[in-house]
């Protein structure tokens, strides 16, 4: 066990988490539980709008799975990573000032409620419900995986109790926090791991001797290793090239992120939001992704891709410097964890149960059944990660392409194009999303690229085709 | 209450697209610049690519450059197009 690194990792953990709690408990009771709890009352300012974002979204996939597989891809993988760069400003863009002015007016807290006022459909909140129920919560076991991983080649603890003590810490923390502590706590995270990936990727530059030399160690073992190509020269460029739409436009329909493009105070912290975010993520994925790749000459032969942040980490800087570092990747899984979390337990609790089964239910009702299920939410998640598969990209990435499938005609659409009803949103969704499950299963990539691609354009002639051919009833006034 | 027409004609959405559509163009440019760079530079033989700060060319130009040049120009088109809007829900008169 490496003493001196789990402590200073365990410590940087729990700084961080101290000062959400204790700045959440600043501004405790306001008015309503439910607009606290899951939406921090809509006050987040710029610097903490970008930090959240970028902390929510870049997650194991990218902290620990990322740099794992540009580790044997090479720079290839890098290129493919830094598409993510157009989350920072994108989305924001997209959803933008409509969507926080429409979100306002019909009082929406989730991504639910404002397709609920928008569509006025039972189906529609229904679909919406489980998908994001079943999507997010493989999204959540990756993520437990991820942290279990790290904390396990850190402390050389066995999986399963470095799981444990991960869940633990995030459980406690998102039931007794809600969304304002974790957007603060994003906060800091996001900048931890600003600095934290610069520091590592200065110290692997210097262990393997410049990056000249790391270039020519590579392209001595397999020039593919620098090239766009791939390690074997499979990673295409219409291939690369769609991960445009999976991890970059596409992220717009993710619920975890549409929830924080409601949540800004005001135009002004959108504004900065949008130029710190941009930096952010930008520098943080070249980073993190360039660290995987120069780490191979200087740490060849890991097995388990999972693992090469924390060894790397290990082998380049001293113990207690490397726990702080990677306080940087356990800190974006928890914000992202948290996050999941919160926007599951917010689609059983406020949209499923508020909305259908109990309208009148007490604050103090709610606020039990939010913790409540939220907690419950975690075990259950903990329970599937304690059996994990090895490359948690994969898991991880199923769930977002499914989400974004579903969600991106019924939200975008449904805020640009005034004819889209909800014969449109309901037939997008079903066919994003089997269209999706089953591009995935039997034929991965068509027409050379991500299956969500093909999924996506099916899911748009759904939306207008349906939309135009199908009039809603007039609403009701 | 009719919501929908009333909405159309918010002139705070007159902003909002024009802002979506800027989005829309960001991206293009992004793409476009990544795309070109990455595999024009980056399709010849390994043996034949020219390097800057260490990185072969293909890669500082359509990635460490990509991201700086799209930092800065977000902060531009931020700074000078974007407008600021009120979220009042009642009074929203631009002033």
């Amino acid at each position: 066990m490496n003493w001196d690194a789990a402590i200073t990792l365990f410590g940087s953990v729990a700084l961080i988490f101290f000062i959400g709690l204790t700045a959440s408990r600043k501004e405790a009771v306001s008015k309503s539980f439910v607009q606290d709890y899951y939406l921090g009352s809509r006050s987040l300012g710029g610097f903490v709008l970008a930090m959240t974002m970028t902390a929510t979204y870049g997650s194991a996939s990218s902290f620990i799975g990322g740099p794992g597989v540009a580790y044997n891809e090479g720079l290839g993988w890098v290129l493919l990573s830094v598409t993510q760069v157009a989350t920072g400003y994108f989305t924001l863009m997209i959803l933008g000032k409509k969507f926080a002015i429409v979100t306002r007016k019909y009082k929406a807290t989730t991504l639910i409620d404002f397709l609920k006022e928008r569509y006025q459909s039972k189906l529609v909140v229904l679909l919406s419900a489980v998908s994001i129920v079943v999507f997010l919560f493989s999204a959540m076991a990756a993520q437990w995986i991820g942290g279990g991983r790290l904390i396990e080649s850190l402390t050389g603890l066995s999986y399963t109790s470095a799981l444990f003590i991960f869940v633990v810490t995030v459980l406690i923390y998102v039931t007794f926090g809600g969304f304002r502590a974790v957007t603060l706590t994003d906060a800091i995270q996001g900048s931890i791991m600003f600095i934290g990936t610069l520091v590592l990727l200065i110290a692997v530059i210097i262990a393997g001797g410049g990056i000249s030399e790391i270039m020519a160690d590579l392209q001595a073992e397999n020039p593919n290793l620098i090239t766009p190509f791939g390690s074997d020269g499979t990673l295409t460029a219409p291939y690369v090239s769609s991960y445009w739409i999976l991890v970059g436009v596409g992220v717009v329909a993710l619920p975890q992120i549409a929830v924080r493009a409601m949540s800004y105070k005001n135009t002004r912290s959108f504004h900065l939001a949008l130029m710190i975010g941009t930096i952010v993520v930008g520098v943080i994925m070249l980073n993190m992704h360039l660290i995987g790749v120069f780490a191979r000459p200087i740490l060849p032969g890991i097995e388990v891709g999972d693992r090469v942040m924390p060894l790397v980490a290990l082998e380049v800087l001293p113990p207690w410097l490397a726990g702080v570092v990677l306080a940087a990747p356990l800190a974006a899984i928890m914000s992202t964890v948290d996050s999941l979390l919160l926007i599951v337990s917010s689609t059983i609790v406020k949209d499923v149960y508020i909305n259908y089964i109990k309208p009148e239910a007490s604050r103090k009702k709610v606020q039990r059944m939010s913790m409540g299920i939220t907690a419950l939410l975690g075990i259950l998640v903990f329970l599937m990660a304690v059996n994990p598969p090895d490359l948690i990209i994969w898991l991880n990435l199923f769930a977002i392409g499914g989400l974004e499938a579903a969600f991106i005609w019924p939200i975008v659409m449904g805020l640009y194009w005034e004819k889209g009803n909800k014969y449109g949103a309901i037939a997008s969704m079903l066919v994003g999303i089997i269209s999706y499950i089953l591009f995935q299963s039997f034929y991965p990539e068509p027409f050379e690229m991500h299956a969500v691609v093909t999924s996506i354009l099916l899911a748009l002639l759904a939306y207008v085709g349906f939309s135009l051919s199908m009039k809603q009833e007039p609403l009701k006034h | 209450m009719n919501e929908k027409t009333s909405a159309e004609k918010d002139p705070r959405f007159k902003i909002a697209n024009k802002e979506a559509l800027i989005g829309i163009g960001l991206v293009l440019f992004n793409f476009i610049w990544w795309f070109a760079f990455a595999y024009g530079l980056g399709g010849k033989d390994p043996s034949e690519y020219t390097y800057v700060f260490g990185l072969p060319a293909w890669f500082f130009y359509s990635c460490v450059a990509g991201v700086v040049v799209m930092a800065i120009l977000v902060f531009f088109v931020v700074k000078y197009f974007f407008t600021d809007v009120s979220f009042d829900d009642e009074v929203d008169k631009d002033q």
